[in-house]
């Protein structure tokens, strides 16, 4: 009992507890639109593209927050004037700039000329979560959550059938362009604490989880922001106790919770296997 | 009493950024008629559609449509993995009427569910969409219409996949809403199913007849339709190639 109270007397400690959470409630949440709209290669992208912003960020000794966003900012517009160039694909396009912008993070980050810690900025640094970062995190969860029940019938009409979607007035473009948003907003509070590296492992890995386990989005929503904060919570022990990286720790722990999924399924649909169809 | 006139399509010619692939459609649909589109694949029945349905601009020519129209696309077109039920996929038709951004409230929610009621599928509301059979795929996709609340459907090759119990559930619905008066507009290959409609427009990238099915259906426009595709019997038993799957 003592083991699981100890971490929460600290305030750094309880701050980062509620930083993983609120990023877990709408990862999750945000997540299962993501899996379902086929987005989770393009929100990998857009989180490892942003890296030479943080890096930047942390060598100007600016807000990390002004660094994700510019480094989003950037990434966006890296990504629609590669799509332009002819002969490529759009596949190709985003990978070569992906690429080549967290290359070029990795460097400006590992460089024996910048400061130590800045390899903290790839697996997350949820201990270094400050009042304002909170205040950033709370807001944008709010504003979140307010778009994502506005768009519901949208991103539902157009991720049922995207080909017939506008005949039933939900515009696929929009749908898109909401989505990357939304997903751009999450990364921006979530990547100081779970790191560049890993912080898509909250938006994707409870949502897959939660697919395995519910037949409908808004429960399957509801299912992967729990399974979120269970996961984050998890990890941050892990992490406490094992002297891990946060970001690893929590990525290991949403992993092991959709294993456990898998599991239950199966053995919940092991006697059907029996059954003649 | 004048007749109220639904859709009124003069001259129409549509093109997708290269040649047109339909020209000189003229037809009207009034409240009550069920008209039947007859033409090969790539004949331009779904491009006339697309016209009709707002989302491809015309070419030429110009295009009145009562309100917006409600439709039913091919059922083999939906995700059967996505986390819907009956009732939210019959509620998606709220969106042509209901602002995107505004929840559904009590009276939209009962509206979906009498729709799939109408449908034969009352008690059906939590089912997975996915799970259901595919004549049961369709009569949902049928609610979802139904729930536009439109004066005009179109209804896209409705009885493919469909087993023969929804297919007759869904012909009866289709009289049922076309003696409310509603305008009904069913792209088709199906011979027999053109001749239950009120009048027959055939369509091989461009208008080739148009009229009550008994004087239209002849062996010569029905050649001019499907050109070679059709092995004809005789007049009153072309056999086509029906369901393509």
């Amino acid at each position: 009992m003592h083991a699981l109270v100890e971490p929460w007397q600290q305030g750094i400690v309880q701050r980062a507890f509620v930083e993983l959470a609120l990023v877990g409630i709408l990862g999750g949440a945000l997540g299962c639109w993501v899996v379902f709209h086929g987005f989770s290669y393009s929100a990998e992208s857009l989180a490892h593209a942003l890296l030479p912003g943080l890096v930047g960020a942390a060598l100007l000794g600016l807000p990390l927050v002004a660094g994700a966003a510019f480094g989003l900012a950037g990434a966006a517009l890296a990504i629609a004037l590669a799509a332009q160039v002819p002969g490529i694909g759009r596949d190709a396009s985003v990978a070569i700039v992906t690429t080549t912008l967290f290359g070029l993070g990795v460097l400006l980050a590992l460089s024996p000329s910048s400061p130590p810690g800045l390899a903290g900025l790839l697996f997350g640094d949820p201990l270094g979560v400050t009042r304002n970062d909170l205040i950033l995190t709370v807001a944008v969860v709010v504003a979140s959550f307010a778009a994502l029940a506005a768009l519901h019938r949208v991103l539902l009409v157009v991720g049922f059938d995207r080909l017939n979607a506008t005949a039933f007035g939900a515009r696929p473009a929009f749908a898109d362009a909401a989505l990357l948003v939304l997903v751009a907003a999450a990364l921006l509070v979530g990547v100081q604490a779970l790191g560049n590296l890993l912080v898509l492992a909250i938006v994707i890995g409870p949502a897959a989880t939660a697919r395995l386990l519910s037949k409908r989005m808004a429960p399957m929503m509801a299912l992967a922001a729990g399974i979120a904060v269970v996961g984050a919570i998890a990890g941050l022990y892990l992490s406490y106790y094992a002297n891990t990286a946060a970001g690893a720790s929590v990525a290991i722990a949403l992993v092991a919770c959709f294993l456990l999924a898998l599991l239950a399924r199966g053995v919940r649909r092991a006697p059907s296997v029996a059954r003649p169809s | 009493m004048q007749e109220l006139i639904l859709v009124d399509v003069e001259g129409l010619a549509a093109a997708y950024e290269g040649p047109r692939v339909l020209e000189d459609v003229s037809f009207t649909l009034q409240a009550g008629e069920r008209i039947a589109v007859l033409g090969p694949n790539g004949g331009g029945k779904s491009t006339l559609f697309g016209v009709l349905l707002g989302l491809l601009p015309p070419a030429a020519g110009s295009v009145r449509v009562e309100g917006r129209c409600g439709f039913v696309p091919q059922t083999e077109r939906s995700r059967l993995d996505y986390p819907v039920t009956a009732l939210d996929v019959a509620l998606m038709g709220t969106l042509t009427r209901v602002p995107w951004w505004r929840p559904l409230g009590r009276s939209e929610r009962a509206r979906g569910r009498r729709a799939l009621e109408r449908v034969g599928l009352g008690g059906f509301e939590q089912r997975s969409f996915g799970m259901l059979s595919g004549g049961q795929r369709q009569r949902v996709l049928f609610a979802r219409a139904l729930v536009q609340e439109s004066p005009v459907l179109l209804l896209d090759e409705p009885f493919i996949g469909v087993d023969r119990p929804s297919e007759d559930l869904l012909e009866r619905l289709i009289d049922e809403l076309a003696a409310e008066g509603r305008g009904t507009l069913i792209s088709t290959h199906d011979i027999d199913q053109a001749r239950g409609c009120d009048r027959v427009l055939c369509l091989n990238r461009r208008q080739v007849a148009l009229g009550p099915p008994a004087s239209t259906l002849t062996k010569a426009v029905l050649e001019a339709t499907y050109g070679e595709a059709i092995v004809a019997l005789d007049t009153a038993a072309a056999i086509l190639p029906a369901h393509h799957h």
